[in-house]
């Protein structure tokens, strides 16, 4: 394994386009954090505050017809990979005009349309999913790639040691990308888990691991963009690992009492956001110009919001809609 | 009309849709070899090892990976050796791939096959013998087919590759070497549609798969007796045929369910059910049904038969019937 060493080459306009997506996201998961205190959202919502590094960093070198399998904790892939705020947020209210039509909610956010195949409820599930993508890619004879996000705790899954066999066994071209935020649920993952650690399996499957500091959205571009070039040059499957940190409990449900204080305000000190927010400011670009992103991005989520909000529900007979071509509909019962 | 064996007609379905698509592919393990029964004989040959792909012993990931490949436009066939190893691939099959669909809104559709043999063979023991077609009933978003004869597993199995749902095939082991008539050039057996194999006015018979076979001799002997059974092959699972089950019960006022699964909360109650909540006032005999008795299938001899519904008993089961109507 080696750990990512950044050559700091990146120039400011890069990261401002980095620093744009970061602030999306951020300003996507406390809008939607404010809509669940009011009851506007409901049900599990798993925030990726504190994680949007990594998401940012990988797919800024993806092509539109990659594609990516996400998590429980999908927004930020999602944003990412340059899905429209007005329809996820639309998602989230449980309107019809949710990229899901209000079928999914936030744990099955996805749009197939910018080739995010999914966030899905069950841990580690994305990761076969992703696997079999890239081989039908191959068949398909396409380029595209895919990459697969999961956090520590898919590492103790099944579906983990099979699918980065799998990939290794038939050279596909896939990125797995590992956030790892330390927690799994509401327990430290290290506590559970035997071994050398995440990049040590992952190695010992066949799959060359690139450790890095994924609250770093420069170094995640970096090392994503060599990798990603390696995956799509026919090097088979890559592994990258962020180290990461969830700033905000399991759930919006979850005040994570768990946890140490003192840790988690630790913790915030490395938060992605502030810190290229101070390397924007070190390398020259005006506070301004920095706070005119901001306040972009922060009413486009407001409009978001807004728009979900007036957007009408969905009638309820949809919900025989979409469930299978031959026996679906007709046995509504 | 030629003649082909159970076995034989799997194979033509899937060489042929393989031959008309070139997105229809194959993944399991050992199929480059042909396969744990030979189902899959000589397609390495002609497709190569892309399309007809050797897998490691990963059920999770064979079904994972067949809904990744659906998404982006293939069609997987996947094969599961037997139904019981399945089990190991319940979250790809049920939580992926069976409401990837739905969940998404309708983005995406996992137009992927997954083969399961099932059913009683060789003294195979609790973990090679199941028969869980109900499982797979039970969850909306999949189709559940379960041929009976080399016909319908070649009309099935080429419905199911064409078609976009996820289909479970459940082949039944017992079965691959029977032989039997099969038409030539395209041959597609509609989904959901079941099949009168026997005409009858006294009784109406539903079963599918291998007792479809038992339910005919048990038919045969009855009839002999006086007693004439309609029996039904209802070959998919599901959709089930309803309208053709109710329309020959609304005739006959008599239903036995036959099944190799476990009677208890087995498929047989819902169509029993159906049947009582459809046809109540109609029935000159309370619904009946025959399945396996609520145990895991032993290896031994005298104890797997227990779990063996045999012609004869079948045979009772009608002459009871009739005469409970006689009364």
């Amino acid at each position: 394994m080696v750990a990512s060493q950044t050559n700091r080459e990146n120039s400011a306009p890069r990261l401002l386009d980095l620093y744009r997506t970061m602030v999306r996201i951020r300003a996507f998961e406390l809008a939607c954090e404010a809509a669940h205190k009011e009851g506007k959202v409901t049900g599990a919502v798993h925030l990726s505050i504190g994680q949007e590094a990594a998401p940012t960093g990988v797919c800024s070198n993806l092509r539109r017809d990659d594609v990516i399998a996400s998590t429980h904790r999908g927004h930020g892939h999602t944003l990412a990979k340059g899905a429209a705020a007005e329809t996820m947020m639309a998602e989230l209210y449980g309107r019809a005009t949710g990229c899901c039509g209000g079928k999914g909610g936030s744990m099955h956010i996805a749009d197939f349309s910018v080739g995010m195949l999914g966030a899905n409820g069950v841990v580690g599930a994305g990761i076969p999913i992703i696997v079999g993508a890239a081989q039908g890619l191959r068949l398909r004879g396409s380029d595209a790639i895919a990459v697969g996000f999961f956090g520590d705790g898919a590492t103790n899954r099944g579906p983990f040691y099979e699918g980065l066999n799998w990939a290794a066994a038939f050279g596909l071209p896939v990125l797995f990308v590992c956030e790892d935020n330390g927690w799994a649920a509401t327990t430290r993952t290290t506590s559970m888990s035997g071994g050398p650690g995440i990049a040590a399996r992952a190695e010992a499957l066949g799959v060359p691991t690139t450790v890095v500091d994924g609250n770093d959205v420069e170094a995640v571009d970096e090392a994503a963009a060599s990798l990603i070039a390696e995956v799509r040059g026919g090097g088979g499957p890559r592994f990258l690992l962020c180290e990461t940190y969830r700033l905000k409990g399991h759930t919006v449900h979850d005040a994570a009492p768990y946890r140490d204080p003192r840790e988690v305000e630790e913790r915030w000190t490395r938060d992605p956001l502030r810190r290229a927010r101070d390397r924007l400011l070190a390398l020259g670009v005006g506070a301004a110009e920095i706070e005119r992103l901001e306040a972009e991005e922060e009413a486009l989520i407001a409009a978001a919001s807004a728009s979900a909000e007036a957007a009408p529900w969905p009638l309820p007979a949809a919900a025989f809609d979409d469930v299978q071509d031959n026996g679906g509909a007709a046995w509504a019962n | 009309m030629g003649e082909l064996s159970y076995l034989e007609a799997a194979i033509r379905a899937l060489r042929d849709e393989m031959r008309r698509d070139p997105l229809v592919w194959a993944v399991g393990e050992d199929i480059g070899r042909g396969g744990v029964f030979g189902q899959y004989r000589g397609l390495q040959e002609e497709f190569g090892p892309e399309r007809i792909v050797d897998t490691p012993i990963s059920e999770a990931c064979i079904m994972g990976a067949a809904v990744g490949a659906a998404l982006v436009g293939t069609r997987p066939v996947v094969e599961m050796r037997f139904s019981d190893f399945a089990l190991c691939a319940i979250d790809e099959l049920v939580n992926q791939a069976a409401k990837n669909r739905y969940m998404f809104g309708g983005q995406g559709r996992v137009p992927l096959v997954v083969r399961e043999p099932i059913g009683l063979w060789r003294s195979s023991a609790a973990q090679h013998s199941q028969s869980l077609e109900a499982w797979y009933a039970h969850i909306p978003g999949l189709v559940v087919t379960a041929p009976a004869t080399p016909a319908d597993n070649l009309g099935l199995l080429t419905a199911a590759i064409r078609c976009d749902d996820p289909v479970v095939h459940m082949e039944n082991k017992n079965l691959w070497g029977l032989r039997g008539a099969v038409p030539d050039g395209d041959h597609v057996v509609p989904l959901g549609v079941a099949s009168v194999i026997r005409p009858g006015r006294d009784v109406t018979l539903v079963t599918w798969s291998a007792t479809v076979h038992d339910s005919l001799v048990a038919a045969e002997e009855v009839a002999r007796q006086g007693v004439e059974v309609e029996v039904i092959d209802l070959r998919t699972i599901w959709p089930w045929d309803r309208g053709r089950v109710l329309d020959s019960v609304a005739r006959t006022g008599r239903l036995l369910v036959v099944h190799e699964a476990v009677k208890a909360a087995g498929f047989g109650g819902e169509i029993a059910a159906t049947v009582a909540e459809e046809l109540h006032g109609r029935l000159r005999a309370p619904v009946r049904r025959l399945g396996g008795p609520r145990i895991p299938v032993a290896y031994s001899k005298p104890l797997e038969d227990v779990y063996r519904i045999e012609p004869a008993r079948i045979a009772q089961a009608c002459f009871e019937l009739a005469r409970a109507a006689a009364a």
